[in-house]
């Protein structure tokens, strides 16, 4: 008697879970999953004729320059700019925690996260523009200390191009880390200071022993987030420098958004299928490794 | 001075080097601002004095002044009054955010539901699936949605950038944060009291989990007001780009307009970054959310 309840517990639970996924599925499949689908059968193809070639398509992309360049770019852009945020924000919520205030400065680490890229890019031109603001501060200092003359580097123009993308990157995305470094901290119980606290732990071993051990699962969910967030760094790059920049700069996005323009869907497709599976193992295995630890 | 008089003093000292630490990084955050503001009610002639070396090539710096010599809303006026192209954008930006945001709502908020309530098998697969869905890069899909978005003659129309978003997991995700938080007993409760589950989902679920839901719309409007990729891939028609494309078409030789354009851009957002703040903060410590 039970274990028939129990089945017709099992059996409605099923049919409301399905009824309440049902249109956003249905969604998911047509507009994501079956087309991506069709990309994969694509990328063993040719364009026009959909002949099938093997894995010519990998071979094209994998010795083209275009791409070897971009990968490296991002590969070299992901590498600096996480553990840069990640670091950055965790110095910067350390203290914040401990303030009153901490809300103001919050909200106003945060406010990058609102302004429109077009608005910002703007702003970026005028401070690192050849004769912008950048260079005016640093020729006032150059003058003030008597150690060196007029600046005149072009930033945009030159390899530095690549740490400005960074620069801006950080801006950015630094109130969003900060907030979560924040939750993990706030959720560390305070007992457990307050214990430490009365075995007479300074405040530097309370940061070393308690506090940082315990937002190892911060640290997972930051990565993982950031590193969405960093391919959005297509848009200040774009519009900083258009859609050939210093090849210093040229990223993975630029690469798909110009063999989209020049209809190479060959090529994009077996890329496509190589970014795409590479960061689903990369997914896969952090969150396989987080699990193992906690 | 005696050595507790000293340390005192380092302390003072720490804390305040703590705060300078802390400041200068809040300077960079409202220098833009204020760069901006001053920029669209400065007149043009000003403008152009303090911008000159970006047109010409001698080697004198840019310059700025805080306050302009003649404040002027002549570019305001001149978007509002005098640009119609500028209105379109605006309301295609508008109509396009409020639409994606709609379906989400729609689409995404019960799907949520489903995920953070019944314990179905496959279901954790599923909605793994989900994550990483939500964590793939749009160049990464970009040839995929172009296919399906050619193959329904979507192209070249707002569909073709409302209906993926949609069905975007993103909202997915930081809703189900927002159900999850609400304890399992009421609606095992409910459920004795004979409500269906509908009801319950509207009952209860929708007026609790209302920071999970309203965090997913700030966030998300944030995220589509300031959409660029996807209308440059699947737009033509210039008529029907939103606001955020229109700005980087403005030239240097235009630049109070920039300025102005900026503000007027601006503005939704920050409206909505200050209503919405709170949510701003919940939706983005659910993003970090273990399943």
């Amino acid at each position: 008697m039970k274990a028939k309840r129990r089945i017709a517990k099992v059996h409605k639970d099923t049919r409301a879970f399905f009824l309440f996924l049902l249109p956003s599925l249905f969604g998911v499949l047509i507009f994501v999953l079956l087309p991506f689908l069709d990309v994969f059968v694509r990328s063993f193809q040719t364009v026009v004729t959909k002949q099938f070639v093997g894995f010519k398509n990998y071979g094209t992309i994998f010795s083209n320059q275009a791409f070897q360049l971009a990968v490296k770019n991002t590969v070299r852009f992901t590498f600096v700019c996480i553990p840069l945020l990640v670091v950055i924000g965790l110095l910067i919520a350390l203290p914040v925690s401990k303030m009153k205030s901490a809300g103001t400065i919050k909200s106003l680490y945060l406010f990058p996260l609102a302004m429109p890229t077009a608005t910002i890019v703007i702003v970026w031109k005028m401070v690192f523009y050849k004769q912008g603001f950048l260079n005016l501060i640093l020729t006032q200092l150059g003058e003030w200390t008597g150690l060196w003359g007029e600046v005149h580097f072009d930033y945009l123009g030159s390899s530095a191009s690549f740490w400005v993308l960074v620069f801006s990157y950080i801006w950015k995305n630094a109130g969003y880390t900060i907030v979560l470094w924040l939750a993990g901290i706030l959720g560390i119980p305070n007992e457990l200071l307050e214990a430490a606290r009365v075995d007479g732990a300074s405040e530097r071993q309370c940061t070393m022993k308690i506090i940082l051990p315990n937002l190892k699962g911060s640290l997972y969910t930051i990565v993982i987030l950031s590193f969405l967030n960093s391919f959005k760094i297509y848009r200040e790059a774009y519009l900083v420098a258009g859609a050939y920049p210093e090849q210093d700069m040229y990223l993975l996005q630029h690469l798909f958004n110009n063999w989209f323009v020049n209809l190479d869907f060959d090529k994009m497709a077996a890329a496509a299928v190589c970014v795409g599976g590479f960061l689903f193992v990369v997914i896969m295995l952090l969150q396989r490794v987080w699990d193992n630890k906690t | 001075m005696s050595l507790h008089n000293c340390m005192a003093r380092w302390k003072d000292i720490k804390k305040g080097i703590t705060v300078l630490l802390i400041m200068i990084p809040t300077l960079l955050v409202c220098l833009p601002i204020i760069l901006l503001v001053t920029g669209s009610v400065m007149s043009n002639g000003e403008l152009r004095q303090h911008l000159s070396p970006v047109f010409s090539d001698a080697l004198d710096y840019i310059s700025w002044q805080v306050v302009p010599d003649y404040p002027t809303f002549e570019n305001y006026s001149k978007l509002l009054f005098m640009t119609p192209q500028f209105f379109i954008l605006f309301w295609n930006s508008i109509k396009m955010v409020g639409c994606i945001l709609a379906g989400q709502l729609l689409v995404g908020v019960p799907a949520a539901w489903a995920f953070a309530v019944y314990r179905v098998k496959g279901s954790r697969a599923l909605f793994a699936l989900y994550v990483v869905l939500m964590l793939l890069p749009f160049q990464v899909m970009m040839l995929s949605s172009y296919l399906v978005l050619n193959r329904l003659g979507m192209l070249d129309t707002q569909q073709a950038i409302i209906l993926p978003a949609v069905f975007s997991t993103f909202p997915v995700f930081l809703t189900y944060g927002g159900f999850r938080c609400i304890p399992m007993q009421l609606f095992e409760a409910a459920r004795i009291d004979g409500a269906g589950e509908l009801r319950i989902f509207c009952k209860i679920g929708l007026p609790l989990g209302k920071s999970g839901l309203l965090s997913a719309m700030v966030l998300g409007f944030l995220e589509y007001w300031n959409m660029m990729e996807q209308p440059m891939a699947f737009l033509e028609d210039k008529s029907l780009w939103p606001l955020s494309l229109y700005l980087p078409e403005i030239t240097w030789a235009q630049a109070g307009y920039a300025f102005t354009t900026s503000i007027i851009t601006l503005i939704p957002a920050v409206f909505v970054f200050i209503w919405g703040q709170d949510y701003l903060e919940q939706g983005i410590i659910f993003s970090g959310l273990k399943e």
